[in-house]
């Protein structure tokens, strides 16, 4: 366990930068100053500013919040929904299960980018639609798992006893099913968050999610294609934000399934 | 055999029939349709003629009619007209599959002949400076997001070292590199790391003992019996991996304005030109189906265990 606290202490610090990151720019991020358009990187933008004049540190901290919130609480979501879905099928069993999984199966034979990238376009874009988009494909991934999990503890003698206790189907779900497959679910989870956070970059990048002049790491990246020659800070720093990010995610999710997967 | 194949073709059926349905119930939700963005350029326009507009592309009709009559064109092997340019969906896309093909097959070939050298290498080298170094490149490779390490590539390769072309068509064999070293990146990254693993588990089994203590050289165990061994595990590794390259080539794409069937599905989306989407989806997850086909296929001739025991 002490090995992870390094790795526990990166994320956490990442997080609380999102979280906190209106009283940690340096400037306005949506201050334009047309006249300082484009200044290389300098001591009072460390990072430069972009095409309008706006500070790009500031933006990419405040940029941590949408990418990396919005990834995490996706990713809270899919997680819990698509468990408990595949909890209950795997509970329940019979035809609710079947068509479930059916369902399930017709998504996870489909590219999941592919999707994404048609689903935030016919929805129209916007950081909520292109998270929506994700979260439809998402979902079958974690139901299959916690299906498999709970089909393998159903006929453990906890669970019987429950039942003969009198405990409703509804409270042995919640107080004994799910908190017992909830390890090997988190630990995907983990492992998933880099994933997440570069296809909803990617998203944005596409010009699929968050619109300007929201600061977002992948809108950011997209605006500064076109000055790649002339100010390629404003594409290295948010590009660089993903990438220490998704590699702290990553590297956490690693650690964390080798720990509890030598656990077991 | 026949029968499986034929199985595997027939799942194809409610994957695109659930997959179409679900993007056209999405285009529902859109705010904006085609009819608007084509006539945003012209400023104000009267909404009787865009109504006329809407009628004349089917766009007043409900969901269901809609998607009706395009399943109806599709089954008799019509995908429609383009909103937007007016062309035939089915000819723009044979129009720009090959190029996606190009970039695929060149990533493909790519990844497996970066990937396995590494791989072994790694794993030949276990815990040594070599494998470190390998294994952190691939620890960078996986964690950077391929629209960025395809800037980065143009910023060094291209701006800076004016080594290749920035972007042009799919006939110049030079302009395929980049786009194809982008998408190599993320999957040699995740190959090398595989590879390795499945090697050192390889090198411990008996006959690479037996081989050894025979006085048969490392170098021809390696590559006459571990590397045969590992083949098929290369196989279904790639397989699993053509999602991702089906999605990266989207973006890919439209970052090194290759004109293949990703860039057009992306301008597609933002002109809302619903015939070329839905046909993009249809045609990805036909790919994808059939190069997991393609797989299956190769075990078949890779490994007699896998036909000896469909055969008993």
């Amino acid at each position: 366990m002490k090995k992870l606290i390094p790795y526990f202490a990166a994320a956490g610090l990442l997080i609380f930068i999102a979280i906190f990151a209106d009283f940690l720019t340096p400037f306005d991020p949506y201050a334009q100053d047309l006249e300082g358009a484009l200044s290389p990187p300098n001591s009072v933008n460390f990072l430069g500013t972009d095409r309008y004049g706006r500070d790009v540190l500031s933006r990419v901290i405040v940029g941590s919040q949408t990418t990396l919130c919005a990834s995490l609480l996706l990713l809270a979501t899919i997680s819990s929904f698509g468990s408990l879905i595949g909890a209950i099928c795997g509970y329940s069993g019979g035809r609710l299960d079947v068509f479930l999984m059916r369902i399930s199966d017709i998504f996870l034979a489909f590219p999941q980018m592919v999707f994404a990238i048609a689903a935030a376009g016919a929805l129209g874009g916007g950081l909520l639609n292109a998270a929506a988009a994700l979260a439809i494909i998402g979902w079958p991934k974690y139901a299959r798992i916690s299906r498999g999990l709970v089909l393998s503890i159903r006929s453990m003698p906890y669970l019987n006893a429950a039942k003969m206790a009198g405990s409703s189907s509804t409270k042995i779900l919640f107080a004994h099913v799910m908190p017992n497959i909830a390890g090997p679910v988190l630990v995907t989870a983990a492992l998933d968050i880099g994933t997440i956070i570069m296809e909803l970059a990617g998203l944005s990048f596409l010009g699929l999610g968050a619109m300007p002049p929201t600061a977002e790491w992948g809108a950011m990246m997209n605006n500064g294609r076109s000055m790649l020659q002339t100010a390629p800070w404003v594409i290295l720093a948010p590009g660089t934000a993903i990438f220490i990010t998704v590699a702290t995610f990553n590297l956490l999710g690693d650690k964390l399934r080798d720990y509890l997967g030598g656990q077991r | 055999m026949k029968k499986y194949f034929l199985s595997r073709l027939i799942q194809l059926v409610p994957i695109l029939f659930g997959i179409t349905f679900l993007t056209f119930g999405m285009m529902q939700f859109a705010a904006t349709d085609a009819v608007d963005i084509i006539y945003e350029q012209s400023g104000s326009v009267s909404e009787e003629i865009k109504a006329a507009k809407r009628a004349e592309l089917g766009l007043d009709q409900s969901f269901l009619i809609q998607y009706g009559r395009w399943l109806g064109g599709v089954l008799s092997g019509d995908m429609g007209r383009s909103f937007i340019s007016g062309k035939l969906v089915f000819e723009t896309f044979v129009d720009k599959l090959p190029a996606t093909i190009e970039l695929m097959l060149v990533s493909i070939l790519l990844t497996i002949f970066v990937a396995t050298p590494l791989g072994i290498l790694s794993a030949v080298n276990q815990n040594r400076p070599l494998d470190y170094l390998i294994r952190g490149l691939s620890f960078v490779g996986n964690s950077m997001p391929n629209f960025f390490a395809g800037l980065l590539l143009i910023y060094f390769l291209a701006l800076k070292l004016n080594l290749l072309p920035i972007m042009s068509g799919a006939e110049n064999l030079s302009s395929v590199i980049m786009p194809a070293l982008t998408l190599t990146i993320a999957m040699g990254a995740k190959y090398t790391r595989q590879i390795r693993a499945v090697v050192l588990e390889e090198l411990d089994k008996p006959y690479v003992t037996g081989a050894r203590s025979r006085g048969v050289d490392e170098f021809t165990i390696l590559t006459k019996s571990v590397l045969r061994s590992t083949l098929i595990m290369i196989i279904t590794l790639l397989a699993l991996s053509m999602g991702s390259l089906l999605g990266g080539t989207a973006i890919v794409e439209t970052i090194f304005m290759w004109d293949g069937v990703g860039k057009m599905a992306v301008d597609a989306i933002l002109m809302r030109d619903y015939p070329l989407i839905q046909a993009y989806v249809v045609w990805m997850a036909i790919i994808y189906v059939l190069m997991n086909l393609a797989a299956d296929l190769l075990y078949h001739w890779l490994d007699p265990r896998v036909r000896y025991g469909e055969m008993s």
